[in-house]
């Protein structure tokens, strides 16, 4: 196999694992906070679609973006009512969402655009086009750092970096300020935070928003990023592969970059059978690769790779003790 | 004014919840410098007083006063600026954050946390040296003892500034030595000026640590008094509403033939610790014979042994007919059948299902007896029948069979658990812990069932870590101490500092 091969791979690993990236940080806002989150599928496609109709009507990507947000941002609130101010089931919101955007964006599509339940496909103003980010042509010839940068690094759309500075700023947020100690504090045990003065409430509320925002930029990649246009459940999963990623990753940010990664170049390799003939000689089913994350989520759950430990309080309502 | 304001002085305090009055025109002054106890029984309303106090709920009715200013307390927050600290009978601490993450929650200076952490630790290395409670700021507090963890929990009220501070039923998870530490802590706070609120139902903490005592039945403040004017006795007439026996009434027992006869009994748990090694004890019929020592030291192993969920090598027979100890008959059906009832120490874990209902609860273990079955079904009127009339004769309260076990208080599920297994009229009745976490009122009755079932003849172990209590029960006491008894006394001729030191593996 040659370097650019290599090159290649690694860039669509990278463009697979921005909208995993971007979801599974979602959820770790909202998991760390104790509400459990199933439904980043269902939110990843709201915003999939509403990104990409808005942007096909206005011919703006940015409202395009603006709209798959708020799209995302309506159904992480629904979780919240279902979930904080209701003490609901916090699984069975999740599924009800996920079936929520899964039924709902076909039908506002077929409504909208009468072309099947997609969106009609997206040009110029109404996508994220690569950056070229500077340098990047007058550094290619330099031999193996060169096409790195100019490859691997430059040339992706404003939201694959969006996503990379999410990781420590995730991080920052979470271990360096007030705001992140009490999130991190609600996951725990949500009474500490009560008796302390602090809104339980607040708290789970900020945290839910904060994934509904997160949810919308990946939901927002899918269909304006990494393709162009809306099709049918084209979130595919990744918002459950996400969450494979969150356990994986042991709730924590760095490790979520590295986990997504992961599975972004199983997911690259899925589409370039011939690169895994070659290096093991053997063929591998693509649909293999495809299980890889949920099997090794399952083994990581099964406790031989260290222990993942969630939030205490995880996926539990809170109610104030007498 | 001339005399100094009360540290805190509730005026007609009322609250109701639907129609329980939990909290009946409740008045007290509390003066500063003071350790002011409040005792009552489950259920009294003490904790439903110090949760308006600390913001949890609206008072329907009722005034307070903090330092003689009339003070609104509507959430935690405002309690905390008022200068009230709380420490919870279950800590509200984040296990997996250390100790001065857990101080400063809630209490942060800025949005960022560096500069927060850094004043922080200054200002609780000084309250450590002040008050000489000494914690480890960078500990994470699941690695922490009992002991600890309540310290952190009152550094934290101190840290926000608290002069006064509530601690509720503080001593139910300390063992005795980490609660006489605990009062001396308390000691050092009063010097420092701090006004202290303990919420117990011990009456023996009341009486060493506190200065005055207020004590609250059914919702209503039953009398305040200075600690000194008062006694035990007393007390636990305000508290009952009637006269109490702080010691049990019993005749000299009469042993007949020995019924449980112990020989070798050998037990390695799974994790192949050997917990039990080889002991001999005999139990006689129309005698309660006590098992006294500090927990863990092989006594809870015995129990379940006998009462057929654990294996073990020896011999221990029943009426002089051997038990079988690993084999197929070593389970509680078993041992049921044989005549053995078992109340077992955790009665929430072992004794009942919670979230099943009292009726449910009295038929484990019994289910198959002729008198449940309806055909192929459970006759569950029967049972319901059955379980009221036993609720009665047990003074279950509430005496309704449909309520769910976690609905009772301690002192309650005990009785439906001591109902069920003195009810089948057992040739031996072996009894953990028959009075942890239960009111004196309660105590009493137990005490009483538990004596009336040996007058009939019958067989009693009982095992307690209270050493008050197995002195009061037992007729005769065994000490066990690293799996070994240590010795036998009749508990007519031994006191507590002799079994003590059996207690300590001292002497034989």
């Amino acid at each position: 196999m040659d370097f650019l091969t290599l090159i290649q791979l690694f860039d669509s690993t990278i463009r697979l694992a921005t909208p995993l990236l971007l979801a599974c940080l979602a959820g770790l806002f909202s998991e760390r906070a104790g509400i459990f989150d199933i439904g980043l599928e269902g939110k990843m496609l709201a915003a999939a679609f509403f990104s990409a109709a808005i942007a096909a009507i206005t011919g703006s990507v940015w409202l395009g973006l603006l709209a798959g947000m708020a799209a995302s941002v309506a159904l992480s609130l629904l979780h919240g009512v279902a979930s904080i101010t209701f003490r609901g089931n916090q699984l069975i919101s999740g599924v009800a969402i996920n079936f929520l955007a899964a039924g709902l964006t076909v039908l506002i599509a077929q409504d909208w655009f009468q072309q099947g339940g997609r969106t009609p496909s997206l040009m110029g103003g109404g996508r994220f086009e690569p950056i070229t980010l500077p340098f990047a042509e007058n550094l290619a010839a330099v031999p193996f750092l060169g096409p790195i940068y100019s490859e691997l690094i430059s040339g992706h759309s404003i939201l694959v970096y969006v996503a990379f500075a999410m990781v420590p700023l995730t991080w920052w947020i979470l271990f360096r300020t007030r705001f992140g100690l009490r999130l991190r504090a609600v996951g725990e045990n949500p009474a500490a935070v009560d008796t302390a003065g602090v809104s339980v409430v607040g708290l789970r509320y900020a945290a839910v928003l904060i994934c509904g925002i997160l949810c919308g930029i990946a939901g927002a990649y899918l269909s304006t990023a990494l393709q162009a246009g809306f099709v049918k459940d084209m979130s595919a999963g990744r918002g459950f592969i996400a969450l494979a990623a969150l356990i994986f990753a042991k709730w924590r940010p760095w490790y979520a970059l590295y986990a997504t990664l992961l599975f972004g170049l199983f997911g690259a390799l899925e589409t370039r059978p011939d690169v895994i003939q070659n290096i093991i000689g053997m063929k591998v089913q693509g649909q293999l690769l495809g299980a890889l994350p949920y099997i090794m989520t399952v083994i990581i759950l099964a406790g031989f790779v260290g222990k993942a430990v969630p939030p205490r309080a995880g996926g539990e309502p809170y109610v104030k003790e007498r | 004014m001339a005399e100094t304001a009360p540290a805190i002085e509730l005026k007609g305090i009322s609250k109701a919840f639907g129609p329980v009055q939990a909290n009946k025109d409740i008045s007290i002054r509390v003066m500063p410098g003071t350790i002011h106890g409040i005792i009552g029984e489950n259920g009294a309303g003490k904790s439903t007083l110090m949760s308006i106090l600390y913001g949890f709920y609206k008072a329907d009715k009722g005034e307070i006063f903090i330092a003689g200013q009339k003070t609104e307390i509507p959430d935690s927050q405002a309690a905390i600026s008022a200068g009230i600290g709380m420490v919870f009978q279950h800590f509200k601490l984040v296990e997996n954050f250390t100790v001065l993450e857990n101080i400063i929650l809630g209490a942060e200076d800025g949005g960022l946390l560096r500069p927060s952490l850094a004043k922080a630790r200054k200002s609780l290395l000084e309250l450590e040296q002040e008050y000489g409670l000494n914690v480890d700021p960078d500990a994470v507090i699941e690695d922490l003892g009992v002991g600890m963890q309540q310290r952190v929990e009152i550094l934290k009220a101190l840290y926000r500034k608290a002069d006064i501070l509530i601690l509720d039923e503080p001593t139910g998870v300390l063992t005795p030595a980490e609660a006489d530490q605990l009062f001396r802590i308390l000691d050092r706070l009063r010097e420092e000026g701090k006004t202290i609120i303990l919420i117990t139902h011990k009456l023996r903490e009341i009486m060493e640590a506190t200065d005055t005592v207020s004590v609250m039945r059914r919702g209503e403040m039953t009398a305040t008094v200075k600690t000194s004017d008062t006694s035990p006795a007393e007390l636990a007439e305000l508290m009952v509403g009637r006269k109490v026996l702080l010691r049990v009434d019993k005749k000299p027992a009469t042993p007949g033939d020995v019924v449980l006869d112990i020989k070798g009994l050998r037990v390695v748990d799974e994790q192949k610790v050997e917990r039990v090694k080889g002991i001999d004890l005999q139990v006689r019929a129309g005698e309660i014979v006590g098992i006294a020592g500090v927990a863990g030291n092989g006594q809870s192993e015995l129990l379940e042994v006998l009462g057929g969920y654990a294996k073990a090598t020896g011999s221990v027979s029943l009426n002089g007919e051997a038990l079988d100890l690993t084999g197929k008959e070593a389970d509680g059906r078993s041992r049921r059948k044989r005549g053995i009832g078992h109340v077992p120490e955790d009665r929430q874990r072992e004794g009942l299902i919670m979230d099943f209902s009292a009726w449910e609860n009295t038929a484990f273990g019994y289910h198959r007896s002729e008198a449940y079955q309806s055909g192929l079904l459970l006759n569950n009127a029967a049972i319901r029948d059955d379980t009221a009339g036993k609720m009665e004769r047990f003074d279950v309260r509430p005496p309704n069979p449909a309520l769910a076990a976690k609905s009772f208080s301690g002192g309650n599920q005990q009785k439906v658990v001591l109902a069920r297994e003195i009810e089948r009229n057992p040739e031996l009745l072996l009894v953990g812990q028959p009075t942890r976490g239960v009111d004196i009122g309660a105590i009493e009755f137990i005490h009483q069932q538990i004596v009336a079932l040996r007058d009939q003849g019958k067989a009693i172990l009982l095992v307690s870590v209270e050493l008050e209590e197995i002195l009061a029960l037992a007729d005769r006491v065994a000490v066990m101490f690293d799996g070994h008894i240590m010795g036998e006394r009749q508990s007519a001729e031994t006191d507590e500092k002799e079994l003590g030191l059996l207690m300590a593996g001292v002497g034989s």
